[in-house]
């Protein structure tokens, strides 16, 4: 038995040939190799094809509301913070319905990890444009092609000093399982934005349009520098370069909230013999 | 015994200084104490004012007449001296106003010129007019000295010895200046704690074990975030001052399915972002408590006055069918045990709770007796650490014959904990088979309901057991309702019926309520809101219809004369 099998969870209800089930193998494969064990961690996700990820494999799972995955990560961090909290969401999920979700996320650096299932169309809803369908795509929301331009959610992140900022492609096992452990491994709040071909409706961004374009960033690269990091996030054109864009460590949010340094909040015992001084207070 | 003092002036003047040093002397002397404030949506200038009412029995309302008017500005001069009662006072300071008023119920102290000759800073103005109220209305000066050295956070010796010089400077010249001031305020009693509406909801969550709170600030709710996160260093809280209120209420749900006791609160506009929430928290079974501390709509309304026209919206937000409890606390006891309730009932059964409140209610102030600690109840409902690693299996909504399912700590035991908002099976997986919606329906809803609902207590009679005028009410309009039975008892069998528990509706067991409606040849419906939202309630519920009903929705609460001379028009 292959140790990622304690990773498997319900049949996906995905299409076939589905981006998602690339990413599915390469958690599976990444949660082994990182030796957790299934009660161990807590995957949350929202709405979309993405938020029946967790069904699909072992875990705590909250799956809740479109848009809502990064809040309700937030609060189970701040809870209990040696449980590490995965945040699986769409790029109309988490990019466009809890779009300022994402930016408070970046900017408190709570240690949650986001994995966004990026196919730049809304697959559930059946082929309308979402914040990164490329501008001019036909959907039969938008006959004459998308007409907002393109959101690049890398180089916001890279601008938001995110402090981990990788793009993975579903068409890259390998890259995507190295990319969910350093990601998981990683002190703060990470994005990995994966490319994920939506087989049924997005018929521009296939696996060989993105298998044309997707370069690793090169053996040299040094993912500490924001400057460069910030021009690499913009590449998207001929090349598009995957692999970690940006990574610096500081405090968490966790590491910062006072209450938390003895220890996780759902384990510190309630103590009502303090109460009376709160009490005394109005007297 | 019972004077109103009211306080005038431009927002930043300080009239919550005083209005605060004030409160504190009363509280300690052992006087009975009730105010409230009235402030526009604005940092500086406008007009505001907060009044106390003093008392040696019991307060609970505000009152129309003025016995002192400290007013430090010409609008409170020109506004609220016709509200004067036949011995009040207007206190005030010539210079500061450039004004000199020549009547003999003004009384002119120089609070600036006292301030900085005695105090050496123009700021103790402030305390020279409380030192000056206090000396017409014949309150000793010694704990006016010790309030203020309580108020103030990091005092220098020189600070506060200019604030007593100040204080007992301005307590003279109330003395000296007003020779016919006939306010006879009566000897001191025990200490009395004194305690904001707010204030009472955060002190009883954290009783309660509340140890997460997240909110976007929104008036009248935010005394409660403030009040929390001035407290999280001392009892351990994590406060989270969130994005917005999407995120607000779906933070507390993380917290609590990770274990943790978890609050939000909110007004009208922050509520109808987290309505979606509640819909999550009711599908997901995951207990929260929220507060919806109410303010006249629609839209931004008035947005720091009151209004009671959110009461369907809270009991029926949220889509599809959602449980819930709610209770509408008038006064701080009230609020103690509501709270505590909340967070009980919710956790016991898995449900949002509400609190629903108002700005009246958020910004009123009452002296109490005290409340012991050891009252509030503490039951942990939720499955952790050992007991849950010793269960043999478990999934997260399985069906029982009571509708609850073991609510379990993720992470502490090999069982993995799984909830959707789609529709689930029992580990909490997607279904989307017609027999599991059904019995999952039928779990989290239909059973859990009935016992709830005998949980809820019934609506609090005060006054004649047989009465033939009966006034109904909810929430902030406790305290009027009360005053409005005492005042019309000598002449006539009066009650009041004032429902805290308002959903689940208390069941026909428990409706002893209804016979005394029936009864009464007059049963009258007060409301602050235009369409009578109580009123509806109790017509859908038990079929009872109000033949009158007084709504007052201009924004501002009832006062005691207000309502009796409304009421003596209905009889």
């Amino acid at each position: 038995m292959d140790a990622s099998d304690e990773f498997k969870g319900q049949k996906p209800a995905w299409c076939p040939g589905c981006g998602n089930f690339g990413i599915l193998t390469a958690w599976r494969r990444a949660m082994a190799d990182l030796g957790l064990k299934p009660h161990q961690l807590t995957v949350v996700s929202g709405i979309g094809q993405s938020g029946k990820f967790p069904h699909y494999t072992q875990c705590n799972t909250f799956n809740g509301l479109h848009g809502r995955t990064l809040p309700v990560a937030t609060g189970i961090r701040l809870a209990n913070h040696e449980m590490p909290v995965a945040a699986f969401a769409g790029d109309g999920d988490c990019y466009g319905e809890g779009g300022n979700h994402f930016l408070h996320a970046m900017r408190r650096n709570i240690n949650v990890k986001l994995f966004v299932h990026d196919n730049q169309v809304y697959g559930l809803t059946k082929g309308q444009a979402s914040p990164t369908s490329v501008v001019g795509m036909k959907t039969p929301v938008q006959p004459e092609g998308v007409l907002s331009d393109e959101m690049n959610p890398v180089a916001l992140a890279v601008a938001m000093d995110c402090s981990f900022v990788a793009r993975g492609f579903a068409g890259d096992l390998d890259q995507l399982a190295e990319l969910m452990k350093a990601a998981m491994e990683h002190r703060g709040f990470s994005l990995v934005d994966i490319f994920q071909p939506c087989v049924t409706f997005n018929r521009l961004n296939t696996y060989q349009w993105y298998r044309e374009r997707v370069r690793p960033l090169e053996a040299e690269y040094d993912p500490g520098d924001r400057v460069t990091a910030w021009q690499r996030a913009l590449e998207f054109e001929d090349t598009i370069p995957t692999g970690i864009l940006y990574r610096h460590e500081r405090p968490t949010y966790e590491e910062r909230v006072a209450a938390l340094a003895a220890g996780p909040l759902v384990k510190q015992p309630f103590d009502a013999s303090k109460l009376a001084a709160a009490f005394r207070e109005f007297y | 015994m019972d004077y109103n003092i009211k306080i005038g002036g431009a927002a930043g003047q300080g009239i919550q200084t005083i209005g605060d040093t004030l409160s504190a002397v009363f509280a300690r002397s052992g006087y009975h104490l009730f105010s409230h404030q009235d402030y526009e949506s604005r940092v500086r200038g406008g007009h505001n004012f907060t009044c106390i009412r003093l008392s040696d029995t019991p307060v609970y309302a505000p009152r129309d007449p003025v016995d002192v008017l400290v007013a430090l500005d010409n609008a409170s001069i020109e506004r609220h001296t016709g509200e004067l009662s036949s011995d009040g006072k207007v206190v005030y300071d010539s210079g500061g106003l450039k004004r000199k008023v020549d009547d003999p119920r003004f009384v002119d102290v120089p609070f600036v010129r006292l301030a900085e000759e005695h105090g050496g800073r123009k700021v103790m103005a402030n305390t020279v007019a409380s030192g000056a109220v206090l000396g017409m209305l014949g309150v000793e000066v010694d704990l006016l000295v010790e309030a203020l050295t309580r108020a103030l956070k990091h005092p220098t010796p020189e600070i506060l010895e200019g604030n007593e010089r100040a204080a007992r400077a301005g307590h003279s010249y109330g003395v000296e200046h007003c020779p016919d001031c006939r306010f006879a305020v009566s000897g001191r009693s025990v200490r009395k704690m004194v305690i904001e509406g707010n204030q009472a909801i955060a002190l009883a969550a954290i009783a309660s074990g509340c140890r997460f709170y997240s909110a976007y600030p929104m008036t009248p709710s935010t005394g409660i975030l403030n009040f929390m996160a001035s407290k999280a260093a001392d009892y351990g809280l994590v406060v989270e001052q969130a994005e917005d209120e999407m995120s607000a209420i779906n933070m507390i749900q993380g917290a609590s399915f990770a274990g943790v006791r978890s609050m939000t609160g909110t007004s009208g506009g922050g509520f109808a972002l987290m309505v979606e929430g509640m819909s999550l928290a009711g599908m997901t079974e995951t207990p929260v408590v929220v507060v919806l501390a109410q303010r006249p709509g629609p839209a931004t309304g008035f947005p720091t006055r009151t209004e009671q026209s959110d009461l369907l919206f809270g009991l029926f937000a949220g889509h599809g069918e959602v449980p819930r409890i709610a209770f509408a606390p008038g006064t701080p006891e009230q609020a103690f045990r509501a709270v505590n309730r909340a967070f009980d009932l919710a956790e016991k059964y898995q449900v949002p709770a509400l609190i629903i409140t108002d700005q009246h209610y958020a910004d009123s102030r009452w002296t109490l007796e005290g409340i012991d600690p050891e009252t509030f109840v503490y039951n942990d409902y939720r499955v952790g650490g050992e007991a849950f690693a010793e269960l043999p299996e478990y999934a997260r909504h399985s069906f029982t014959d009571s509708g609850v399912s073991p609510l379990a700590v993720p992470g502490d035991a090999p069982h993995l904990v799984v909830t959707d908002s789609d529709e689930h099976d029992e580990e909490g997986h997607i279904v989307e088979d017609a027999e599991t919606r059904v019995k999952m329906v039928e779990k989290r809803l239909l059973r859990k309901l009935p016992l709830i609902g005998a949980e809820m207590e019934p609506p609090e009679h005060y006054g004649s057991d047989s009465p033939e005028v009966v006034l109904v009410g909810w929430g902030s309009n406790y305290g009027v309702l009360r005053e409005a039975v005492d005042a019309l008892s000598g002449e006539r069998e009066v009650a009041m019926l004032h429902f805290c528990d308002l959903w689940p509706f208390p069941l026909p067991a428990r409706q002893e309520f209804l016979e005394v409606l029936r009864a009464a040849r007059t049963a009258i419906c007060v409301e602050n809101n235009a369409t009578g939202k109580l009123a509806w309630l109790i017509r859908a519920e038990t079929g009872f219809e109000f033949a009158e009903r007084i709504n007052r929705f201009d924004g501002r609460p009832f006062t005691c004369e207000g309502l009796l001379e409304e009421i003596d028009g209905r009889l």
